[in-house]
């Protein structure tokens, strides 16, 4: 049996049919081609598939694709501007934040979780807010340097 | 901030490292942070096919009857496939370059040798097909002793696990049982030494645990050839094995690789490559193998645990005149890497230090357990942790502070190794002094002056162990020395100036071999044990 799916993808509205019980996961990377999602684990554990739906963080391969019908799910193909990157991103890039790069996607959308609710977060809430995503190359110095400064240099910017 | 000690490094380089201290962009970061960098996985191809192994259950057991006649009906299942379906169903990794014997299968037939050892494969539709049709395979054991331990492994009458090795041991150059080192005579130098310590480490296996497990899909191409991208380290190494486990000339096959989610040597071992080709070959069809996190962790080759006994011979004044050195390499059911490490181990042994009487003996053994690969200087890591608890075991069994009964042995320019190679570019101490210098450690001031050069820089410092000091916290001034005692023992005292550098690019006299530079010079090669350039 096949189940619909209706998202607004990193603001497209898009459709498909999924297989019953298929994860956020598979459907955004198969059904959808966002191939920048990746997975790391399939079992809720490394946070490599976090992406936003409706706003909050989510571990995509732990989560009912039709529990998301209707509802806005946010992933790294849709942080650019453009040919602008987004402060995380050029952040991300300055500290040297990734080494293999397979753990940034979850990374990147966990630290936007972060600054969307919260444009000036401490050490501790950057921590906090990466706690359920590993990295096995950088040693996480890096990632929270590159999640302040671009915290620091969003909040220039709005300012 | 890194510097270039060109004092210490003078005939070494003749650039100026300019990307020394600096840090550089990688050319991928660009695909990193946009997540569209591309692994393995990020191809996409229309019918694919998926392919999981049943695993054994047991550590050592007979295969007495595999059916499954139910799972090759179930849903979704496109082919089984059997140890017989496997062209080359033996091979060691390192068999690419005459190093070991053929003792792997791709899947087991008879004998299963380590928990998660693959017997059998299921090509399917989808994961969850292959997983489910997995389910119905029933296999019948009979299971047999297993060892754990590498010490019982090496006992009179204990379980042989892999029938290629069945003294459970790596055979080297298919004579010797262990690598050796000797030098100097350690028994007589035990026997005059003021104190003997004698300690036992322990080092357990590690998952790599990349955040990307291993994987690799095979797509036929319509030449015949295959396209095979992969989550490899290792490229070519992989193409190679491939085509020797399928029997194809590697013309047929096309690795595409580069962009690896971690691999920290985990990803060198060809896991998943043989299957996912001779699946696609016997199906027509792409076919992806990718391993499940549980798999990586419990199944993925780890580092190999080390057991390492190290007995030294001390003297009041500081000096190690003899260490012995007897280790364990668990290799696990098969050889993956460990019989390499044990070579590299027996290379670093004794450690960075000048030491007249070392005698080693190092093991690569075979239990039942899962194969130990290479892992972030594997063979060297276990042994440097063993080595440098030693020395902070010896400079409190001593009186001695640590860091200067380190440089107190440290090589120095000419000293002769146990390897009787003679040490140059020598800069332990050097590097001691700086690191001493930014922590606030307190050196005493022979030690702050004493050189890696021949013969310690000026005339070796007098230095002396003082039994009644604990190391001194930071900040503490230190007592100079009452009973001095040279330190230059075995060794003769020459120069008592630095020799000059010996300009570069001067033509060695004719027949006389080349020096300082290392352009050029024929290197040894311990794998081959022949010399080559
Ligand atoms: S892949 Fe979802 S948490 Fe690991
Ligand atoms: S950069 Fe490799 S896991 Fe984070």
């Amino acid at each position: 049996m096949k189940t619909p799916i209706q998202l607004r993808l990193n603001g497209e509205e898009v459709a498909a049919f999924a297989d019953d019980g298929a994860n956020l996961l598979d459907v955004l990377r198969e059904s959808f081609g966002d191939l920048t999602v990746k997975g790391g684990c399939w079992q809720g554990t490394c946070g490599t598939c976090t992406v936003l739906v409706g706003g909050n963080p989510r571990l995509s391969c732990v989560t009912l694709a039709e529990s998301c019908s209707g509802n806005s799910v946010e992933t790294v193909a849709g942080l650019r501007r453009g040919a602008d990157l987004h402060p995380l991103q050029s952040a991300f890039m300055e500290h040297f934040a990734a080494q293999c790069g397979y753990c940034t996607p979850g990374m990147l959308m966990a630290a936007k979780a972060l600054l969307d609710r919260n444009p000036n977060p401490t050490r501790e809430d950057v921590v906090d807010a990466i706690c359920g995503n590993i990295c096995r190359c950088t040693g996480y110095e890096p990632i929270i340097a590159a999640i302040l400064d671009a915290a620091r240099k969003g909040a220039r910017r709005s300012a | 901030m890194l510097e270039m000690r060109k004092d210490i490094f003078a005939d070494e380089r003749d650039d100026d490292l300019r990307e020394v201290g600096r840090p550089t962009q990688r050319q991928d970061i660009l695909g990193h942070v946009t997540g569209t960098s591309a692994y393995y996985d990020d191809h996409r191809f229309a019918n694919l096919l998926h392919l999981k192994v049943l695993r054994s259950p047991h550590a050592h057991a007979r295969i007495r009857s595999i059916d499954d006649a139910a799972a090759s009906r179930a849903p979704g299942v496109k082919r089984i496939i059997r140890g017989a379906d496997v062209p080359v169903n033996l091979n060691t990794l390192l068999s690419l370059i005459q190093f070991g014997k053929d003792d792997e299968p791709s899947l087991a037939t008879d004998t299963v040798r380590y928990k998660g050892e693959p017997i059998l494969a299921v090509v399917a539709t989808s994961e969850r097909a292959a997983r489910e049709a997995l389910e119905l395979v029933r296999i019948s054991y009979d299971s047999l002793p297993a060892v754990f331990d590498v010490e019982e492994a090496l006992k009179p009458g204990a379980v042989p696990v892999n029938p290629a090795y069945p003294k459970n041991t790596f055979d080297y150059h298919g004579k010797y049982d262990h690598q050796k080192l000797r030098f100097g005579d350690v028994e007589a130098a035990f026997a005059k030494a003021d104190m003997v310590l004698e300690e036992r480490y322990q080092m357990s296996p590690i998952e790599h645990a990349p955040t990307e497990t291993n994987g690799s899909i095979a797509v036929p191409d319509t030449n015949g050839r295959f396209t095979v991208y992969t989550s490899t380290q290792a490229l070519f190494f992989s193409l190679d094995t491939s085509a020797k486990i399928n029997a194809m000339p590697s013309n047929q096959l096309h690795f595409v690789g580069g962009t690896v989610g971690g691999g920290f040597g985990g990803k060198v071992d060809t896991l998943t490559e043989p299957l996912a080709i001779l699946a696609a070959r016997l199906t027509g069809a792409p076919v992806r193998y990718r391993l499940s996190r549980h798999e990586e962790m419990q199944f993925g080759s780890p580092r190999g645990a080390e057991r390492i006994y190290i007995k030294d011979g001390l003297m009041r004044d500081g000096r190690i005149v003899a260490r012995k050195v007897r280790a364990y390499f668990d290799s696990g059911a098969y050889t993956r890497l460990s019989s390499y490490a044990v070579v590299k181990c027996v290379a670093h042994i004794p450690g960075p230090y000048t030491i007249p009487n070392v005698h080693a003996d190092v093991y690569c053994v075979f239990t039942n357990r899962t194969p130990a690969t290479a892992m972030r200087g594997f063979g060297v890591t276990a042994l440097d942790f063993a080595l440098e608890c030693q020395m902070d075991k010896g400079a409190v069994a001593i009186g001695m502070d640590p860091l200067e009964f380190r440089m107190l042995n440290a090589y120095r320019d000419g000293d002769m190794k146990a390897h009787r190679r003679v040490a140059k570019n020598c800069a332990l101490i050097e590097c001691a002094q700086v690191a001493a210098e930014k922590a606030q450690w307190p050196l005493r001031e022979e030690f702050r002056r004493m050189s890696s050069r021949k013969g310690g820089g000026e005339a070796r410092p007098e230095v002396v162990a003082d039994r009644s000091r604990a190391p001194a916290p930071a900040g503490t001034p230190r007592s100079p020395a009452s009973t001095p005692q040279r330190v230059a023992y075995d060794r003769p005292q020459v120069d008592a100036k630095p020799p000059p550098s010996p300009p570069r690019d001067v033509p060695s006299p004719a027949g006389a071999p080349p020096s300082g530079s290392t352009h050029g010079v024929r290197r040894f090669s311990s794998i081959f044990g022949t010399r080559r350039r």
